[in-house]
């Protein structure tokens, strides 16, 4: 592990135990998390069972977050949308990180060059197409689908990580155990791979929970415009734009989708928080 | 200050033209042909053939791309291929409700976020900055087309103050225009006065903790004045980053929060394109709206250098 950050490695448990916003953030995200994965074995009723006599009913005993307007059972629909939500923000995360980190540490390890200036130039580009944008393009290219989406988060996604890996990196490079790492022979990509991003592991994974709630966010608005997961996939997003026309009549159809948005989406946010303030201790002293 | 304003501009030239490469180039992959789309099935390849011409569709691809963007600095956009008039007159129409709302959303994040931000960091602390903190990080979590739906619950089928969607018209008078955007517009703002909120907090706190702020402590001036005269000027640098940062999503989040409320904006029409396969409205309004953003930073850049007069001179 890395210099910096070996000494506290072991304290890292009993800070996160002893973090409030974390474990709230921890709690809210595992239910969320556990309920995608229950619903790959078990759902209370089929997602996509319809029941048109028992449409639109209000939560029961039989249904415990009511009915949708094709009599769908709403937790059941929850519980694989929390799978889509997720698996669609954490692969598109995981996709701007594997492609932006590589790119920030190359700009960093050449700093001022051409290949410097070309990748900061291109991040610059990126980042004038919000992911909506983004997602526009691919949609009228290839249709609508999961898979575009997490193209057009991930590619939303690949700047943030240049740019944030970047400025770390150039921070490090003046440290005096790159400068010994330089002395005895390494390579830049030897010296990016083993001593900087070690060191900026901290910073990316505080920026990865900020991004993957941005993400769950995103991929629900995609989803809710029609350019996201396609029906019969249950999403978020969907069972809100659907829930729209009924909100009068039935607003439980409405409120449920989205309180799943919301917690899941305050959860990881409380988890980054807690993260960001376990890993620098100083940071969490001077903001009180 | 020229250096930089020079400097400023070639950039912002250089953005402009890589982005229409980029949009141009994307969408010139899509398969399928607008002028055989345009006409249907039926249609005899003579008569798709001239249409072809008549569009220019049959120009090589370079050609073809630089009539787009010549066309672009005239305000020319193009044919739409579904509503068989120009693209330029469609944008027009719908750039009044999507513009307003995002400047409207704007205004109105700026005006919550500054005062609650101050309030906060001025009150570290307190019951109130607890307060601030737990709703804005809620605000945060929040999806603004589902607020936009409670709002719509609340304030158009509860409380019937505001109609549930549409928009009459700008010639309905500025006050009835506004106040369909009204509803729009908070949807849009709330979460992202969260956003700024927390960030003028924490940019307040940063600077407080600055060596010459207890100067001007230890010279006798009050909190009030060394956070007023002081802290807020030197604060405002991330801040600002952010609103700019916020415009490119208020216009973005426009388009989604049309559809919550029947808008006929820029993504209605966006939509449709896409739909219809329209493909020279999704090019027209995607560049439009890089170009917003693009333009957006490039003021923020330029409201730096107000800020901080450091800047004019690095550059």
């Amino acid at each position: 592990m890395s210099e910096i950050g070996l000494a506290r490695r072991d304290n890292l448990w009993s800070a996160a135990l002893g973090s409030r916003s974390f474990m709230i953030g921890a709690v809210l995200t595992g239910i969320f998390v556990l309920a995608a994965l229950i619903s790959f074995v078990w759902t209370p009723y089929g997602a996509a069972a319809q029941d048109i006599p028992n449409k639109l009913k209000p939560p029961s005993s039989a249904h415990w977050l009511g009915t949708d307007h094709f009599g769908r059972d709403t937790l059941s629909m929850i519980m694989v949308g929390a799978r889509t939500s997720i698996a669609v923000a954490l692969i598109a995360v995981g996709l701007g990180a594997a492609i932006g980190t590589p790119l920030g540490l190359a700009a960093a390890a050449r700093r001022g060059s051409l290949l410097d200036e070309v990748i900061m130039r291109g991040n610059d580009l990126v980042f004038a197409f919000p992911a909506l944008l983004i997602a526009i393009l691919i949609t009228a290219v290839f249709g609508p689908g999961a898979v575009n989406a997490i193209i057009a988060i991930g590619i939303f996604n690949i700047p943030v990580f240049a740019r944030l890996s970047r400025g770390a990196a150039l921070s490090l490079w003046q440290r005096e155990f790159v400068m010994s790492a330089r002395v005895a022979g390494k390579g830049a990509v030897r010296i990016s791979a083993e001593h900087i991003l070690p060191n900026i592991l901290n910073t990316l994974i505080v920026q990865a929970t900020i991004q993957f709630s941005l993400g769950i966010l995103a991929e629900a608005a995609l989803a809710y415009v029609g350019l996201g997961t396609q029906p019969p996939t249950p999403s978020w997003g969907k069972m809100l734009s659907d829930a729209q026309t009924m909100i009068a009549l039935a607003p439980h159809v409405a409120l449920v989708p989205g309180l799943a948005i919301v917690l899941t989406v305050l959860g990881v946010n409380l988890m980054g928080d807690g993260l960001r303030d376990i890993f620098d201790p100083q940071l969490r002293r001077s903001r009180g | 200050m020229f250096p930089f304003l020079l400097n400023r501009l070639v950039s912002l030239a250089l953005s402009l033209l890589a982005a229409s490469i980029v949009i141009f180039f994307v969408l010139e992959v899509v398969p399928g042909d607008p002028a055989a789309f345009m006409l249907g099935m039926n249609a005899s390849p003579d008569t798709v053939a001239a249409l072809r011409h008549q569009l220019g569709l049959d120009a090589p691809l370079l050609e073809r791309y630089f009539y787009w963007l010549f066309g672009l600095f005239r305000g020319e956009f193009g044919i739409s291929y579904t509503y068989r008039v120009p693209v330029a007159q469609l944008v027009g129409d719908r750039l009044w409700i999507s513009l307003p709302l995002a400047i409207y959303a704007l205004a109105l994040s700026t005006l919550i976020a500054f005062p609650v931000g101050i309030l906060a960091a001025a009150r570290r602390n307190s019951a109130a900055d607890v307060s601030i903190m737990g709703i804005t990080q809620l605000g945060v979590a929040i999806p603004n087309f589902w607020l936009a739906m409670l709002l719509v619950l609340a304030f158009s089928i509860g409380l019937r103050w505001f109609s549930a969607g549409g928009f009459p018209g700008w010639n309905a008078g500025f006050l009835e225009g506004m106040k369909a955007l009204t509803l729009p517009a908070v949807a849009l703002a709330l979460p992202q006065a969260s956003i700024l909120a927390r960030v003028m907090r924490s940019s307040l706190l940063d600077t407080l903790s600055e060596d010459y702020i207890r100067s001007a402590r230890a010279k006798g001036l009050t909190r009030r004045q060394t956070l007023w005269r002081h802290a807020l000027r030197n604060a405002l640098i991330p801040v600002l980053t952010i609103i700019g940062l916020q415009f490119s999503f208020l216009l973005a989040g426009a388009i989604i929060i049309e559809n919550v409320f029947f808008l006929p904006g820029l993504g209605r029409l966006v939509f449709q394109g896409i739909t219809q396969r329209d493909l020279i409205v999704v090019k027209s309004v995607v560049m439009i709206l890089v170009f917003a953003v693009i333009l957006v930073t490039f003021l923020v850049d330029m409201t730096y250098a107000l800020v901080d007069p450091r800047l004019r001179r690095q550059a």
